[in-house]
C-alpha cells in the first residue's frame, strides 16, 4: 500500500498528548475503523459524512465485544451523530458516548483530531 | 298530526334528492322541518350511475340507496308514483297528479333530466326506448328475448353504456353517433379514435358521422332506420341516447326563469328566481351557464342547501369538476380536469398505440402541474391522477413516465402517497384523502365498507373504490395511531416508493436519495436503518442504475451492516462465520475435503446448518480474505448467507436415486440457486425443490417452493418457518421448466419492487392488496403488463452475477477493510479467543465480561506498543 505524503493523519489525545492512529483517506465517510491504543485499549474512529472525525471506546457495553467499529453511524432528527452497534443495535451518541436506547449506559468518548 | 314546524317539500326522489335527504338528516336540518317528498318512480332513489349492472346481476332492490328504515327514521313523508305536475309560486302550493295539494314554506325541486328523443319518424314505435330508469332497463331486457339486432342512437357516454348492456343481452350491436368520434364531449379524436379501434374489435359495429332520418317501422314495430347519407339498418331494437335535457317543465309553466336551452336557473346558493325555492342536481342550470349531467355536481348543491337550512355555513356552488372514468364494454375511459388543454400556454403529453386501443394524454403546465388528461384502453392512472390534477403541484415525477405503459422502461405509477391530504379521492361524493384518513384515524373505521360508510366516498360510480382501499389499508397498518408509513426518521417513504423513485431518477447514491426525497435535516447522516435498505435497492437496480454491482465499492462500502460489509456474519464475540454456497446441497468429496481442511488450518467451529450447507464459524476479520482465497481456489462461491439476498434452495435427493422420485429436484435446485444467487431483496429469499408429492425438501415452508409432479413443476409462494410459520400457497401448476423459471423471475421481481423492509413474501403477501390472487394476476397472466419488465430486470441481473468474494479478493482496495486494527495489520484482535468444547471451539466470553479481563489476559508476547510506531509498521 502506498501512502502519499500529503496524507493527513488522524490523532487521538491521551494523557501523553497527541497520538496519531491512522491516515485520514483509511476512513469511509460513515463507517468506522478500530485502533490499538499503546495501553491495550481499543477504540473506534469514525468519519460522518461532514467530515468530522469522532472516537469512542470499541466495546460494545452490552455484549462486551469489541465491535462498535463496525457499527453504522447515523444521525437524530435533532441532528445527533450516533454510532448502532452491529449487534444489537443500541446506538451511542459519538459525541457524548450516551447510550440513546438506555439512559443507564454511557460508553467513553476520546477526543480526536485530523492534522 | 298538527305541526308548527315549517314544511319543508321535495320534489324528485333521484340520487340528488336523496343525498339531499342525507344531508339534511346529517346537518340537523331535518328536525327543523315537516320533509314531505313527492316521487314520480314507483320506488325510493336508487343509484342510477350504476344502472346498467341490473344487467349484471344487481337487482332493483339492490340498487336501493338508502337502507332500511331511512326515511320514517328520521320522519320524511315520502309519496312515491307521485309526480307533481303544476306548482303555484305565489300560493305556495304543489298539485300532484291525483290531485292533492300541498302547501310548502320551502321547495327544493331535483326533478334531474328526461332522455332527449330527436323527432325522427317512428320513434314512438314498439321496439323504441331510452336508458334512463330501471323500467326502461326492465323493458329492453323483455323486448331483447325476440330480438337479434339492436342500434343504440348516440355515441356518448350513456350510448355506450347501452350498447355494452345490448351486446351483453345478446344481441348484434350497433352505435350511430351524429358526431366524427366516440364519446365527443370527453374525449379527443385520437382518445375516440383509439375507444373505437377497441369497441370494434369486441364485435360492436360503430357508425360515426351520420345523423338517424326515420325509424323504418312495420305493424307498430321497429324494423330498421335511415340515415342521413342515405344508408339503412335492419334492426329490432332502438334505444335512444342522444343526450338528456333538464325537466326543468314545472318551473317553467310556474314562470321561475329557466335558461334558454333548459334548466332552472339558480345562483351559487342554488336559489331560483322564486326566494323559497331551490334546485339542485341536473334540473338546474348553475351560475357557469352549466346543466351538470353528472351525480357529485348534484351532491354538491345537495349538500349546500342542506348546509343553509340548518344555518350553518354553506360552500357556495359556482361549478365542478367534469371528470368521468368508465368501464364501457370492458373498455376503460376516463377525462378529467382540462382534458382538452383549453388552458392558456398548456402542453399535451401523449401516449398512444393503435394496436392495443391504448391512448394516454395529459395536459400539463410549462412549469409541470398537471391541468387534466384522457385515458383510454387503460385508466388505472385515473384514481391518483384526478386529484393531483389542477392542484398546481409539480407531479412528483416527468408526466412522460406517467402515460407510457406499465411494461416501458422508465413508467411509473403513482402511489397514494402522492397525494396531498385535500386532494379529492371520491368524486361522486367530493371526499377528500385527508377525510377518508380521518374516517381510520379519528373514527376507528376498520374495513373500506365502514369508511364507506362513514364518509360515502365509494358509494357511487365505485371508481375511486380501489385507491380508496390503498389508503384505508395504509392507513390501518399504521395501527389507527398518527400514521407514519416512511421507512425510518430520515425517509417519509415506503421501501417500495424508494425502490421507484431510485428506479425512476435513477438516483444511485444514498446521499442524494436522502437530500432529494429525505425529510431529516439537512446534512444528516442517514440512519442504520436507511442505509442498508437503499444500498440494497441499489444494488439490486445496479445495472439500470449503471452503478457498480459490487456492495462494497463507493458509497455502498459506507452503507452496509456489518455483514455485508466484511461478506461474513458477525458472531457474539465480534468473530465471523463462513458459508460458502452449497448448491441444491450437492457437494463432491474433494469439496468436502477442502472444506475439513480450511476448517482445521484456521481453527474454525464446523457445522452443518439447517439450510443444507456448512457453516465454519470463529474467524476473525483478517482472516476472511485468507480463509476465502483457499475456499474460492477450490471453486467455492459465497453463500450470502450475511445478505438480505437468496439463501439456499434446498433439495430432496429426487428421480435420480429415489424410488419415489418424479422430477430431478437436485438438478433443479441446482439451477435456481445458481440463477438467483447474489440477488438482493427487501428481506432473505429461501427455497427448496422436491421431487415428489411427498416433500422431503419442505419447500411449502419457503419463499418460493417446487414441487414436482409428473407433468411438470408447481409452484408455491410465501411459505416461511422462522417464527411465523406459513405453509406457501399454490400459484401455478404443472409447469415446464421454461415456465417454472419465467414465473419465479417475475414473482421475485415484483416482491423486490413492492415488498417493505425486512418483509418476507409471506407477510408482503398477506399484506398486499388483493393477495394471492393480485400476484397470481400480475405473475401468471400479467395484468399490469409489466411482466417483460420483471424478466428483463432480472435477465439483467443475472448477466451481471459475480462472485462478491472473488472480486473482493481481487481488488486491493477492497481488501483494505479486512484489519482488525487500521493501526496495527496483522496484529490479531486480543478480543477474540477461544475455549475448547466437544472437540471444536467455542467463543471465550468470560475475556469480554469486563474491559480490565481483557487487560489482564493480555499476552505478553502481543504486548502493544506505541500507535505511532505501529503506524510506522504499517509503512
Ligand atoms: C446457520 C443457521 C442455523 C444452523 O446452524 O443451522 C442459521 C443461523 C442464523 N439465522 Fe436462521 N439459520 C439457519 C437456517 C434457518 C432456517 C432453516 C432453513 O433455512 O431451512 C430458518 C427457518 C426457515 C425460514 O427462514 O423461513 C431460519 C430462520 C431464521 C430467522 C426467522 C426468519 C423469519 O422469517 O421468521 C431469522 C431472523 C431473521 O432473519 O430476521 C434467522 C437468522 C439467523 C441469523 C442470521 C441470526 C443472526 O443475525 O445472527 C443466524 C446467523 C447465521 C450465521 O451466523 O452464520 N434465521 N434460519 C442456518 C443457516 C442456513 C444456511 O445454510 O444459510
Ligand atoms: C345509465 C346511466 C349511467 C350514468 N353514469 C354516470 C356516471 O358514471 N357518473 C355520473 O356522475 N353520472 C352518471 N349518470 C348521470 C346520473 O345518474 C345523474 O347525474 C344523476 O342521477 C342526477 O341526479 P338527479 O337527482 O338530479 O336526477 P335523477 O336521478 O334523474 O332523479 C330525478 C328524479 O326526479 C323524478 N321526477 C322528475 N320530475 C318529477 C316530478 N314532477 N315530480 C316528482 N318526481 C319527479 C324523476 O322520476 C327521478 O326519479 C348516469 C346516468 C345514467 C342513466
Ligand atoms: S420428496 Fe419424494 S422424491 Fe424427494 S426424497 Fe422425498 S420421497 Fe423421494
Ligand atoms: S368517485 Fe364515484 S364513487 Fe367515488
Amino acid at each position: 500500500m502506498t501512502i502519499t505524503a500529503s496524507a493527513t493523519r488522524v490523532e487521538l489525545l491521551s494523557p501523553a498528548g497527541w497520538s496519531p492512529v491512522c491516515d485520514w483517506d483509511l476512513l469511509v465517510p460513515g463507517r468506522g475503523v478500530a485502533v490499538l491504543l499503546p495501553d491495550g485499549r481499543q477504540a473506534a474512529v469514525f468519519r460522518d459524512g461532514s467530515d468530522r472525525i469522532y472516537a469512542v471506546d470499541n466495546r460494545d457495553p452490552f455484549t462486551g465485544a469489541y465491535v462498535l467499529s463496525r457499527g453504522l453511524i447515523g444521525s437524530t432528527a435533532d441532528g445527533r451523530v450516533y454510532v448502532a452497534s452491529p449487534l444489537l443495535k443500541q446506538r451511542f451518541d459519538l459525541l457524548t458516548g450516551e447510550c440513546l436506547d438506555d439512559e443507564d449506559v454511557r460508553i467513553a468518548v476520546h477526543t480526536a483530531r485530523s492534522a | 298530526m298538527t305541526t308548527t314546524k315549517p314544511t319543508l317539500l321535495l320534489v324528485g326522489y333521484g340520487m340528488v334528492g336523496h343525498r339531499f335527504l342525507e344531508a339534511l338528516a346529517d346537518t340537523g336540518a331535518a328536525a327543523r322541518y315537516r320533509v314531505v317528498v313527492l316521487a314520480e318512480e314507483p320506488r325510493p332513489a336508487y343509484d342510477r350511475v350504476g344502472l346498467t349492472s341490473y344487467f349484471s346481476g344487481r337487482s332493483a332492490d339492490d340498487l336501493l340507496l338508502a337502507e332500511e328504515g331511512f326515511t320514517d327514521r328520521h320522519g320524511f313523508e315520502v309519496h312515491l308514483s307521485s309526480p307533481a305536475v303544476s306548482l303555484d309560486p305565489a300560493a305556495r302550493t304543489v298539485t300532484t297528479a291525483a290531485g292533492h295539494t300541498l302547501s310548502y314554506d320551502t321547495l327544493v325541486l331535483a326533478t334531474g333530466s328526461y332522455p332527449f328523443v330527436p323527432p325522427v319518424d317512428g320513434r314512438d314505435a314498439e321496439g323504441c326506448f331510452v336508458y334512463r330508469t330501471i323500467e326502461d332497463l326492465q323493458a329492453i331486457e323483455a323486448y331483447s328475448a325476440g330480438a337479434r339486432v339492436g342500434a343504440v342512437v348516440g355515441g356518448g357516454l350513456l350510448g355506450l353504456e347501452a350498447a355494452g348492456a345490448l351486446k351483453g343481452l345478446g344481441l348484434e350491436t350497433h352505435v350511430v353517433e351524429f358526431a366524427p368520434r366516440l364519446m365527443p364531449v370527453q374525449v379527443d379524436d385520437a382518445g375516440g379514435a383509439a375507444l373505437r379501434r377497441t369497441i370494434e374489435s369486441m364485435g360492436v359495429v360503430v357508425h360515426t358521422g351520420i345523423g338517424t332520418k326515420a325509424i323504418t317501422v312495420a305493424e307498430g314495430r321497429a324494423v330498421g332506420m335511415s340515415f342521413t347519407d342515405d344508408s339503412e339498418l335492419a334492426t329490432d331494437l332502438v334505444v335512444f341516447s342522444a343526450g338528456v335535457r333538464p325537466r326543468d317543465q314545472l318551473a317553467r309553466e310556474a314562470g321561475l326563469t329557466v335558461g334558454e336551452r333548459g334548466g332552472i336557473a339558480i345562483d351559487e346558493h342554488c336559489r331560483t328566481s322564486d326566494p323559497h325555492v331551490f334546485a339542485i342536481g341536473e334540473c338546474a342550470l348553475a351560475v357557469d351557464g352549466r346543466v351538470y349531467g353528472l351525480v357529485a355536481p348534484g351532491y354538491e348543491m345537495a349538500v349546500s342547501v342542506a348546509q343553509q337550512l340548518a344555518e350553518q355555513a354553506a360552500q357556495p356552488f359556482t361549478g365542478a369538476d367534469l371528470s368521468t372514468k368508465l368501464k364501457l364494454l370492458g373498455v376503460d375511459v376516463a377525462s378529467f380536469g382540462d382534458a382538452f388543454g383549453s388552458t392558456p400556454g398548456s402542453l399535451d403529453v401523449v401516449y398512444s398505440d393503435s394496436r392495443s386501443g391504448v391512448y394516454k394524454k395529459l395536459v400539463v403546465t410549462g412549469e409541470g402541474e398537471l391541468l387534466g388528461g384522457i385515458l383510454v384502453g387503460d385508466a388505472s392512472a385515473y384514481a391518483t391522477l384526478r386529484p393531483l390534477a389542477g392542484t398546481g403541484r409539480p407531479l412528483p415525477v416527468p408526466a412522460e413516465s406517467l402515460v407510457l405503459p406499465a411494461g416501458a422502461d422508465t413508467a411509473v405509477s403513482l402511489g397514494s402517497s402522492a397525494l396531498p391530504d385535500e386532494a379529492v379521492v371520491c368524486s361522486c361524493n367530493n371526499v377528500t384523502k385527508g377525510t377518508i384518513r380521518a374516517a381510520v384515524t379519528d373514527h376507528q373505521c376498520t374495513t373500506v365498507p365502514e369508511v364507506k360508510k362513514c364518509t360515502r366516498a365509494g358509494t357511487n360510480c365505485g371508481s375511486c373504490v380501489k385507491l380508496l382501499g390503498t389508503i384505508v389499508a395504509d392507513e390501518l397498518e399504521a395501527g389507527g395511531v398518527e400514521v407514519d408509513r416512511g421507512l425510518c426518521p430520515c425517509f417519509a417513504h415506503t421501501r417500495a416508493e424508494l425502490y421507484e423513485i431510485v428506479l425512476v431518477k435513477r438516483i444511485p447514491t444514498h446521499r442524494q436519495l436522502l437530500a432529494e426525497h429525505g425529510r431529516a435535516p439537512e446534512g444528516s447522516e442517514g440512519c442504520e436503518v436507511c442505509k442498508p435498505t437503499v444500498a440494497s435497492i441499489i444494488a439490486s437496480l445496479a445495472p439500470e442504475l449503471e452503478a457498480s454491482g459490487h456492495i462494497l465499492d463507493g458509497e455502498q462500502s459506507g452503507l452496509q451492516d456489518t455483514n455485508d460489509h466484511f461478506l461474513a456474519n458477525l458472531q457474539k464475540n465480534g468473530s465471523y462465520s463462513v458459508v460458502p454456497r452449497i448448491p441444491g446441497g450437492e457437494i463432491t468429496p474433494d469439496k468436502l475435503i477442502v472444506i475439513g481442511e480450511v476448517a482445521k488450518e484456521f481453527g474454525l467451529y464446523t457445522k452443518i446448518t439447517g439450510g443444507q450447507r456448512i457453516d465454519l464459524f470463529g474467524a476473525s476479520v483478517d482472516q476472511l480474505p485468507m480463509i476465502w482465497s483457499r475456499l474460492v481456489a477450490a471453486g467455492f462461491e459465497s453463500g450470502h448467507a450475511y445478505g438480505k439476498s437468496l439463501r439456499t434452495v434446498k433439495s430432496c435427493v429426487g428421480s435420480t436415486w429415489c424410488r419415489y422420485g418424479v422430477q430431478d429436484s437436485v438438478a433443479m435446485a441446482i439451477q435456481l440457486e445458481l440463477r438467483y444467487r447474489g440477488l438482493r431483496s427487501p428481506h432473505k429469499l429461501k427455497s427448496a425443490v422436491s421431487g415428489c408429492a411427498r416433500e422431503c425438501a419442505e419447500a411449502r415452508g419457503k419463499d418460493f417452493g417446487v414441487i414436482a409432479t409428473t407433468n411438470g413443476w408447481n409452484l408455491y409462494v410465501g411459505g416461511n418457518g422462522g417464527a411465523t410459520p406459513r405453509h406457501a400457497d399454490l400459484l401455478a401448476q404443472d409447469l415446464d421448466d421454461e415456465q417454472l423459471v419465467r414465473l419465479i423471475d417475475r414473482f421475485l421481481m415484483f416482491y423486490i419492487r413492492t415488498a417493505d423492509r425486512l418483509e418476507r413474501t409471506s407477510t408482503w403477501l398477506e399484506r398486499i392488496e388483493g393477495g394471492l390472487d393480485h400476484v397470481r394476476e400480475v405473475v401468471v397472466e400479467d395484468s399490469l403488463g409489466i411482466a417483460e419488465e420483471l424478466e428483463a430486470l432480472m435477465a439483467r441481473h443475472i448477466g451481471d452475477y459475480q462472485d462478491e468474494w472473488a472480486a473482493t479478493l481481487a481488488d486491493p482496495e477492497r481488501m483494505r477493510r479486512f484489519v482488525s486494527f487500521v493501526n496495527a495489520p496483522g496484529v490479531p484482535d486480543p478480543s477474540i479467543r477461544f475455549v475448547p468444547e466437544r472437540d471444536q471451539v467455542k467463543p471465550d466470553l468470560v475475556l469480554l465480561a469486563t474491559e480490565e479481563q481483557l487487560l489482564a489476559a493480555l499476552d505478553p508476547d502481543n504486548a502493544p506498543f506505541p500507535a505511532d510506531r505501529i503506524l510506522e509498521e504499517a509503512r
